[in-house]
């Protein structure tokens, strides 16, 4: 579904990603972990098309599409959903009015009809009920005034309706107490499928005992380093990241 | 001749012209407030940018362009606009004015509202009642504004509105003036007068529309009155003609515990000047002026606020925004004024704009003048773009990069706009808005 070759990309000149390659096929969990600054972010941002990040080398296919070429909606009417590390507040627009947007857009770039307004209020009934949201968010401004907790719940519930192919979480977990916590991973097994692939990126094993990864990588300096099934987040979360930075101290670096 | 005596040969002739043609002068001190507001007019002569209020609007368009005074015309185009800008809902009282005239065949036909007297004001300077006198002309000062002088001078017709004591009526009134574009530019002098007793309460709607593509000249003047424990709603719509001229003083001034909302839309026109100036002279007082202006094009929209707090515990709340495209200019200049006596004044202004364009401009100059120590004022302007994390939030949903954009504008406008009580009103905009910003329109938003 996904194929990431030689992937290199930089922000305001300095080269955050250094070489990710990373394939991902239908209905397979990847755990991206890493320590702070090692490009985890920057690679959720540039598969989901955010300006300011320029790739330099590589080719990103997205079922069989050259992704880099598509321009950010069209990656989401394609299938593809960025769960924010920081959602954004829009005063002003209100949640049930961009959803119904944001989900008719996607409806008619798969050529199905447009839900009317009927349709629309069944379906997020439906789908609230898989993060436990309260109906009440939906007539407020976007993440407005939303508690952090609130926001990620909001995030899963907006996957959730908008039925994506391949999912990336950039760091869901972060700032989260353990029940909020426990509703927001809930929220995602139930979303899990075969059809759908997810990339879960997170700094703390934590998150990894409620969403199960199939495949668990380490990213490092802009690469991945080290890739393994959900045993190896333990041994992070157990020998932490200094392990991985005194290894690569010592491993000669191939190709720089 | 210098364009300065030109004016003044020009408004003269108005003036004479007026006189000669049995307009309402009869009564002693209309005609004295009349010739006073004239000499007056022609000693100020029109504002340069060297007059600090008058700064980033220059007016030589008006002053150096030679306007009839606008003609009555009831045709067909005046009364598909009269019905064009109807608000549903608020039907019930409107009083249209064509060019300045009232006039009735367009207009609701309720002389009177739950007790409340409306009527035009050429009819009320040659009416019998005595409630006009010691309320017109004294609010709204004609000897430091040009503008006010010549409207004081030339007023024909406009509206007057008097709320007895303890009187509020059930609806909305609504002063619709409709400028119908002719072949030769021509000026209009709309006054309204509204007096509220003591307990009493109105809503009034204010709206211009044009109609053609000739520049005209519309110089509005409204006087609200409000006495202790009033309260009054004034709305102002303006959307006036592409190549019309818009310039108005709303002065507001309240007794004790009187509350004031003032919600000014400004749309139209390609020069724009709008005044609100409310005195807070009486303790607890409460005034909230909100504001919303639109430009595109080569639009100039300046807003004047002044607020005086004169006496103790006054509460002032100011909102305005403006969005700004092409190469359009917006002005903001708010001054809230602390008196000495006015301790325990609460006073609080926001400006904020949207810049969607590189050739648009803005000015926002706040202004707050403090001469009590016991009080809380605040002030604060921003100048932005669109946020662009916003943008990109909505378009990694699936929404299109200019569906994006249009839906941040409408938001942010839309802030001034959910402040409209009257709903009928509200919701009207807020299509107008959607309109403007081709976001899909408001009664389709909620699922």
């Amino acid at each position: 579904m996904l194929e990431i070759k030689n992937l290199h990309a930089k922000v305001a000149d300095s080269e955050i990603l250094r070489g990710i390659g990373l394939t991902v096929k239908a209905g397979e969990v990847h755990a991206i972990m890493g320590p702070n600054g090692s490009g985890k972010s920057t690679l959720a941002h540039v598969l989901s098309g955010r300006e300011n990040y320029q790739v330099t080398a590589g080719e990103v296919t997205f079922q069989g599409r050259d992704l880099l070429q598509m321009i950010p909606e069209e990656r989401a009417r394609e299938g593809i959903f960025l769960a924010f590390q920081y959602p954004v507040e829009i005063p002003g627009v209100s949640s049930s009015y961009f959803l119904k947007a944001a989900l008719n857009a996607v409806r008619k770039h798969r050529g199905l009809p447009e839900l009317d307004a009927m349709d629309f209020l069944a379906l997020i009934k439906e789908k609230m009920k898989v993060v436990e949201m309260d109906q009440g968010l939906l007539n407020r401004s976007i993440n407005e005034g939303f508690s952090g907790g609130e926001k990620k719940r909001n995030e899963i519930f907006q996957m959730a309706v908008l039925d994506p192919k391949l999912a990336i979480l950039d760091e869901t977990d972060s700032g989260l107490d353990i029940d909020a916590l426990r509703i927001v991973a809930n929220g995602v097994n139930a979303l899990r499928s075969a059809e759908r692939a997810m990339i879960v990126i997170t700094h703390y094993q934590r998150l990894l005992s409620y969403i199960i990864p199939d495949y668990v990588h380490v990213l490092f300096d802009g690469r991945i380093v080290k890739s393994g099934d959900k045993r190896l987040a333990l041994e992070l979360e157990e020998k932490g990241y200094a392990w991985i930075e005194d290894e690569q101290a010592k491993a000669p670096r191939a190709g720089v | 001749m210098s364009s300065a005596a030109q004016a003044k040969t020009l408004y003269e002739s108005h003036f004479s012209e007026m006189e000669k043609g049995g307009l309402p002068n009869g009564k002693a001190w209309i005609r004295n407030l009349r010739e006073r507001a004239m000499a007056r007019f022609n000693e100020l002569g029109f504002p340069t940018s060297r007059n600090e209020e008058w700064k980033y609007t220059d007016v030589a368009p008006i002053a150096n362009s030679v306007f009839q005074p606008a003609r009555r015309v009831v045709d067909r185009l005046a009364s598909d606009a009269a019905a064009r800008a109807a608000v549903k809902g608020i039907e019930a009282c409107r009083l249209v004015f064509v060019n300045g005239y009232y006039e009735p065949g367009f207009s609701s036909p309720r002389r009177s509202l739950e007790g409340v007297e409306i009527g035009s004001l050429a009819a009320a300077l040659e009416g019998e009642g005595d409630w006009l006198e010691p309320h017109l002309a004294r609010y709204a000062g004609y000897e430091e504004h040009a503008f006010v002088a010549l409207n004081t001078a030339l007023m024909g017709d406009g509206a007057v509105l008097y709320v007895p004591p303890g009187r509020i009526p059930t609806a909305p009134i609504h002063l619709l003036f409709i400028s119908v574009a002719g072949p030769e530019p021509a000026v209009s002098h709309p006054r309204i007068l509204v007096v509220i007793g003591k307990g009493g309460q109105a809503s009034i709607v204010e709206s211009y529309v044009g109609v053609g593509e000739g520049a005209y000249l519309v110089n509005a003047v409204t006087e609200v009155v409000i006495g202790e424990n009033g309260v009054a709603e004034h709305y102002k719509l303006q959307r006036d003609g592409e190549r019309a001229y818009h310039v108005a003083t709303l002065q507001a001034h309240l007794a004790g515990n009187a509350n004031f909302m003032s919600h000014s839309v400004a749309l139209g026109g390609a020069l724009t000047r709008n005044e609100i100036n409310a005195v807070l002279d009486g303790e607890g007082c409460e005034c909230t002026l909100n504001g919303l202006y639109l430009a595109g094009g080569e639009q100039h929209v300046d807003n004047h606020t002044r607020i005086d707090h004169v006496k103790p515990h006054g509460t002032s709340r100011e909102l305005y925004k403006g969005v700004l495209d092409g190469k359009a200019r917006g002005i903001f200049n708010g001054k809230i004024y602390v008196h000495k006596a006015a301790h325990q004044t609460d006073a609080k202004q926001t400006n904020k704009n949207l810049l969607l364009s590189r050739g648009a401009w803005v000015d926002t100059k706040p202004q707050l003048e403090i001469y009590n120590n016991d009080v809380k004022c605040s002030h604060g302007s921003t100048i932005g773009q669109l946020d662009q994390d916003a943008i990109f939030y909505l378009r990694s949903r699936g929404i299109g990069v200019e569906t994006a954009r249009s839906l941040l504008t409408y938001a942010f406008a839309s802030e001034v706009i959910n402040r409209i009580k009257i709903e009928p009103m509200r919701a009207q905009l807020d299509r107008l808005l959607a309109d403007k910003f081709q976001a899909d329109s408001p009664a389709e938003r909620e699922p």
